[in-house]
């Protein structure tokens, strides 16, 4: 995330992983041999960071949980610290209860991407990239490509993609987050998956077999 | 081996060589920033591109493995490109700040920047600024002039085994430090200034002194432990304002440790720049000859037996053997250089030397630490035994103090001596050290400098004998020595004599004179009251309070001295500026003493005294050698009287930052002992 | 003639019908899989070589030919592992997405017969990590394949042992390259490493490893059940088979579809994506590949067609064929600024020319978009991408600068417009020429 070499918010005291997260975790390590633990380093990131977000409503990750995770997986701090800052997705300093992430790279931006983002400043309340609107409800974040861009452009809210979007749709989507309400992620427009406006015009022609179960 | 051509010259080089190597071999000069030799490659910087035949791109020459029949070019103009586009990448975010940078001079940027650079700049962009991070209180940091190049990371990774350094971020926005803002916990810190080949990492104690070109170089030997790294000490006039360490790849490769590297400043602080005579119970300023007419004064009259001499753990081993022979003449045999108390009987050199030499680690497939912690005694010797157990090739066994970190794994058997038994009767790690073809043992030597020294000693050598590491071809058993004087005034005889008292016989009234040369490493006030104290040495350390003449000395850069390291190495330190005041060598002093006590020493010249030392023993002719070798002789060291005990191991160093007169004069010591004993990490943007 | 329903590989393309195992059956998958792995190792490296498939990852390796580098026995005690690339990160691309999410199955089975090609008993599929959704869908279709018996031991009753597990990334272009897909895959910062050693020697965990495409795993399926022949029937010679395109940006229906290599541009943009935005000739330039091919002008996109080979002599490329369509409305110097950025953002920081290059491109570019430059900062700008290319570890750097030679190739006389513009407005007076 955005100025991963500064400090300046309050850093918690203590980390552990509750009941939940460790469920997640024996299922996780179970995928990598015993000697390749590291190799658990990105998924457990991603268990503290949704642990934050469950208990504290800001999914980031703290330096302590990071430490937490050094521990677990049997590796030197510092190298947990470089895989968080060099990833993109973990929010290394708190954020707002929902993260708005305009995706602003070319194929979205042909399609209107600077119209999502002026929308989600103007429904949000937000000055810019990077900027946590007063009411700690959202941050919002520029993201390169998404790979919906078949559907874009495409606003990321936390893990769900809301695709075809324009302005209007961006302020009616941010409305509905704001009334605590969360509208079915996909295209907006109706469209199904990536099938062209007006419906797909292949694969409807698909021979079924009869199987048995 | 593989047959290459290098620009036409035709080499052969060992299978697996890189490109790198083979230019090398062919004499062709290959710019690089990221490759070290002594570090694993990254092939980051891509400064060492090079053309090889049939390949359409450069190729990083550090990384590419040599093929036989392989062409390389070194100088077509796909390289000369190659290389002036990525020194102006490398330019265009780098400061032009040479003028009042440390490295200016001796920055491999700038040298290289002038042989393959081009002219002038084209970037028009703003410059990026990086934030300077903490690393500790050796290291400085100027970031914005870093350019990625990891060396140092992989320093503290790999030699160095603190795995606290990285890059976070990425991008041009990737940035090297500890993210946590926390001093590098290694006693190798200063070597990271000296891999950096930029400005980034730079001495702290150094910053804005001076100019490479201003300083006067002389080669010389770190004494502050027993390693013996070679260094050379950089100074201006009468200071020394840096040192730093050489190459010697038997010794520390190209590594040095910080006591050793940053105590000088306590060269200036705390001096015996003078002698002193106690009057009235105070000490006052006095003459040489008023200060050995003091001590004739005292002597005259004196039983022989009644005077006894030490000998401290910085001394050079001709001012030992100079005292010995002062002693010798006065008829006292009351001489001890194991201030220490440890179970050193002298009789056989190869009981008290690291007989498999320090190189010879690397030859070594398990080992067995016995009462050391070699990291803090020894750390470029640990960096060795790091080096040889990350190959794989080495497995490492513990026996002391648990929780301590090595920096390398290592089974922990025990706590005391009760480990060597259950080793000795075969059980645990016993099987690795017996199944090994080169085992060695490394015993502390704190852990024989105790009530049942003697009798540890022995088990250790017995052990060693027992799981064959004591053969006419190799020689595993090792005692590691604390200091860089302790060998040598050992080889030079320092011990008692024929009837002669030992150090404790010696205190508490058991002398009535006692001549200190150096020796602040016990506690004075354990020298009776009536004792009369002759302090000769350098800094008003522990001792010198007490004495009732102080004959000011030399410390060991402003003297030509001879120094033998823990594995019995004979090396010559060297004279890089003069004593302050009316200091003066401590072998000179010596011989002045002889001639005012009325005791003729045969040696008015250096020459002369290092002849003698050589006929007294053939040793001290081995100049930069060692008797290196097997065990010829398996027979183990006297047990002792007093029977092995229970006693857990303690370790000597309790604060490696300030253990002995010069670095206890340290500021730069100070801060460090301050800084690493405090455990609460710093955060950083606060 | 168009490709018909009845030769698509990814019938449920746009998630028409349930992902399922059980509608999976029903649309072919799991279907003879043990008779096909009973034919063994050898036949399945030679029918994908007969197949002709190229990797659909962007690079276009043979697929047959890269799995025969894997060792056939492991003298060493070593494992081989296979390793599926669905990092999906090249902008304009988003097909690896609608086979993760609507036809896993078709992916999880084409991963059994791989690790049976490349004696691999373990599989990690990479995902990307924005996939969060389509990594629940992909997970529990292998969960459903594990409680079939078609994953774990005695993979689907063939006598083959097959594990298959999912790993999220975490939001890095660069770990779509193999190297550094393996080294996140291993807990680490995704920075490609140095080669040789190749990764089908030294790979993940340092074991024998190939890395795949989803879409190239996901077809693997249909080849060996339908035949090389059938697959190369499609395409021109050395550029075989169906591929899915991504037609996106300026055109009246974006969409993925699947359809025959080498099919026109202008076909493939006018019947399945409802043609360019205010018709044929309103098209200003096609990025055909996915970000890093050099984009084309309408000139060349009138008659190219979409294969490897064909892009390749207009200095471009099929990459992931990612379509991205500009019109004349379009500000191409902005749009190809666009990409300099992204690549700046998305360097690993690890090689001197890219970690430096980036950066120093795109401010470059950014300045050309407002025209606040000199006409010779275009042949700087030339050159700074050409000393960034062919001099790094990966490739990253040189599909980053790609673009930006491909706007200066076919619109340098409009960057040179902007610069001229830009000088008349702010200094009042026309730019003096470069020679000057």
């Amino acid at each position: 995330m955005s100025a991963p070499h500064s400090h300046t918010h309050e850093e918690p005291a203590s980390f552990a992983f509750d009941a939940d997260s460790e469920a997640q975790i024996a299922k996780i390590l179970a995928r990598y041999p015993e000697s390749k633990k590291a190799s658990g380093v990105i998924p457990l990131l991603y268990v503290a960071q949704k642990q934050m977000g469950r208990l504290t409503g800001s999914a980031w990750t703290p330096r302590i949980a990071m430490d937490t995770i050094a521990e677990r997986l049997g590796m030197a701090p510092i190298r947990v610290y470089e895989v968080a800052t060099f990833y993109f997705m973990f929010n290394t300093k708190p954020i707002g209860r929902f993260h708005l992430q305009v995706c602003g790279t070319t194929p979205c931006w042909l399609r209107g991407s600077d119209e999502v983002l002026r929308a989600c400043k103007d429904a949000g309340h937000l000055k810019g990239y990077g900027d946590t609107s007063e009411d700690g409800i959202f941050t919002m974040t520029e993201v390169e490509c998404l790979g919906g861009c078949v559907n874009a452009p495409i606003l990321q809210v936390d893990d769900d993609y809301y695709e075809d979007m324009d302005y209007d749709s961006t302020v009616k989507l941010i409305e509905a987050l704001k009334r605590g309400e969360r509208p079915t992620p996909g295209s907006v427009t109706g469209r199904q998956g990536s099938a062209p406006i007006g419906g797909a015009e292949t694969v409807l022609d698909i021979p079924m077999a009869d199987v048995k179960e | 081996m593989a047959k290459v051509t290098v620009d036409g010259i035709e080499i052969e080089v060992p299978n697996g060589a890189t490109v790198l190597q083979a230019c090398e071999a062919a004499g062709k000069e290959i710019p690089r920033f990221c490759y070290h030799e002594r570090l694993s490659v990254a092939g980051n910087c891509r400064m060492c591109l090079v053309e090889v035949e049939k390949a359409p791109k450069p190729v990083a020459s550090c990384a590419y493995p040599v093929a036989d029949g392989m062409k390389v070019f070194t100088d077509s103009a796909m390289v000369r490109n190659a290389r002036r586009n990525v020194m102006e990448f490398l330019l265009i975010n780098h400061p032009l700040d040479c003028p009042i940078c440390d490295q200016g001079g001796e920055c491999d940027l700038q040298d290289q920047a002038t042989a393959y650079g081009g002219q002038g700049g084209r970037y028009r962009e703003q410059k990026r600024a990086v934030k300077d991070k903490y690393m500790g209180p050796l290291v400085k940091t100027i970031m914005t002039r870093c350019i990625q190049c990891t060396r140092c990371i992989r320093f503290a990774t790999e030699v160095a085994g603190v795995p606290e350094l990285g890059a976070t971020g990425r991008g041009e926005d990737m940035q090297i430090g500890t993210y946590v803002e926390r001093a590098l916990t290694t006693e190798l810190s200063g070597n990271l200034i000296d891999i950096c080949p930029v400005g980034a990492l730079t001495s702290r104690p150094y910053a804005f002194v001076s100019r490479p070109w201003e300083l006067g170089k002389t080669d010389s030997i770190d004494v502050l432990d027993a390693v013996g790294a070679a260094i050379r000490i950089d100074t201006r006039g009468p200071e020394v304002l840096r040192i730093l360490p050489r190459t010697n790849e038997d010794v520390n490769e190209e590594w040095m440790a910080d006591r050793g590297r940053f105590s000088f400043d306590g060269l200036k602080r705390k001096r015996l720049d003078r002698p002193w005579i106690r009057v009235d119970g105070k000490l006052r300023p006095a003459s040489w000859e008023e200060a050995f007419a003091a001590i004739a004064d005292r002597f005259q009259g004196l039983a022989p037996a009644r005077i006894g001499a030490v000998a401290g753990d910085l001394v050079d081993a001709e001012s030992a053997f100079a005292l010995r022979q002062l002693m010798t003449g006065l008829g006292s045999a009351n001489l001890d250089c194991r201030q220490d108390g440890a179970a050193i009987d002298g009789r056989r050199r190869d009981q008290y030397l690291f007989n498999t030499g320090i190189a010879g680690i690397d030859e070594a497939d398990a080992l067995l630490i016995i009462g050391s912690n070699p990291r803090q005694e020894a750390p470029v010797l640990n960096a060795r035994i790091r080096k040889r157990w990350a190959s794989g090739a080495m497995k490492v066994g513990f026996v002391g103090p648990k929780g301590l970190n090595l920096t390398y794994k290592a089974e922990h058997l025990g706590e005391g001596p009760a480990a060597l038994a259950a080793l000795q009767a075969g059980e645990g790690f016993a099987e690795v050290l017996k199944g090994a073809s080169k085992p060695m043992i490394i015993l502390g030597r704190a852990a024989i400098a105790r009530a049942d020294g003697a009798a540890v000693l022995a088990a250790a050598w017995a052990l060693a004998e027992s799981v064959g590491a004591l053969t006419p071809e190799w020689h595993g058993f090792n005692l590691l020595h604390l200091f860089g004087g302790q060998v040598g005034a050992l080889d030079a005889g320092f011990l008692p004599g024929p009837g002669g008292l030992d150090l404790a016989a010696m205190l508490g009234g058991g002398v009535d004179a006692l001549w200190l040369l150096g020796a602040d490493g016990f506690d004075p006030a354990l020298i009776a009251d009536g004792t009369f104290v002759v302090y000769q040495g350098h800094h008003g350390d522990r001792a010198a309070s007490r004495a009732d003449v102080i004959l000011p000395g030399a410390a060991y850069p402003e003297k030509d001295g001879t120094y033998v390291n823990t594995e019995g190495r004979v090396q010559r330190g060297r004279m890089a500026l003069h004593a302050p005041g009316e200091a003066r060598e401590d072998w000179r002093i010596v011989r002045a003493a002889g001639a005012a006590l009325g005791v003729a020493l045969d040696f008015d010249t250096l020459e002369a005294l290092r002849a003698r030392m050589v006929a007294a023993n053939p040793v001290f002719g081995m100049v930069d050698g060692r008797v290196a070798g097997g065990c010829l002789d398996t027979a183990g060291p006297v047990a002792g009287v007093t029977p092995i005990s229970h006693t857990e191991f303690t370790l000597p160093v309790t604060d490696y930052w300030q253990a002995d007169a010069i670095s206890r004069a340290s500021e730069t010591m100070a801060e460090c002992s301050r800084i690493y004993n405090d455990a609460t990490p710093k955060l950083a943007a606060e | 003639m168009a490709l018909s329903d009845k030769d698509r590989i990814f019938t449920n393309l746009y998630g028409l019908h349930p992902w399922n195992l059980k509608d999976a059956r029903r649309r072919g998958s799991w279907d003879g899989t043990a008779a096909i792995i009973a034919k063994g190792r050898d036949w399945i490296i030679e029918e994908m070589k007969q197949s002709g498939l190229r990797g659909r990852g962007g690079a276009g390796f043979p697929t047959g030919m890269k799995w025969s580098f894997m060792p056939k026995a492991s003298p060493d005690g070593r494992p081989s592992y296979l390793v599926v690339n669905g990092d999906e990160s090249e902008p304009g691309t988003c097909k690896d997405r609608d086979i993760i999410r609507n036809d896993p199955h078709l992916l999880i089975e084409g991963c059994l017969y791989a690790g049976v090609g490349m004696g691999a008993h373990a599989g990690y599929i990479y995902v990307r990590g924005e996939y969060y959704n389509e990594i629940q869908v992909l997970q529990a279709a292998i969960d459903e394949a594990y409680d079939a018996g078609l994953l774990g031991k005695n993979a689907a009753g063939s006598g083959w042992d097959f594990d298959l597990y999912v790993h999220r990334g975490a939001g890095a272009y660069i770990c779509g390259e193999e190297t550094a897909l393996i080294e996140s895959l291993e807990g680490k910062k995704g920075m490609p490493r140095l080669k040789p050693p190749f990764p089908a020697a030294v790979g993940l965990y340092g074991c024998p490893t190939t890395v795949n495409n989803v879409e190239t795993i996901a077809v693997v399926p249909a080849i060996l059940k339908r035949g090389a022949s059938w697959f190369s029937s499609f395409g021109r010679p050395k550029n075989v088979g169906t591929k899915i395109f991504c037609i996106q940006g300026h055109v009246n229906k974006p969409c993925n579809v699947e359809a025959e290599m080498s099919i026109p541009m202008r076909e493939l943009i006018d019947r399945y994506a409802g043609g360019v935005r205010g018709g044929w000739d309103n098209l200003l330039a096609v990025i055909p590949g996915g970000s890093s091919t050099p984009l084309l002008p309408k000139h060349i996109c009138d008659d190219v067609l979409m294969d490897f080979d064909a892009l390749r002599e207009h200095k471009s490329g099929l990459g992931t064929a990612g379509v991205i369509v500009m019109d004349k409305s379009t500000d191409i110097i902005k749009a190809i600024a666009r990409l300099a950025h992204f690549y700046k953002h998305e360097s690993c920081g690890q090689c001197t020319p890219c970690r430096e290059g980036m950066g120093w491109q795109k401010r470059l570019m950014d300045r050309m978009v407002e025209g606040r430059a000199e006409l010779a900062e275009i042949d700087v700008l030339e050159s700074v991408t050409r000393q960034i290319e062919g001099h790094t570890i990966c490739a990253l750097a040189d599909g980053g600068v790609w673009p930006v030679q491909g706007l200066i190739r076919h619109f340098r006389p409009l960057m040179e417009e902007r610069i001229r513009d830009y000088h008349a407005k702010k200094l009042g007076g026309p730019l003096p020429l470069a020679a000057e």
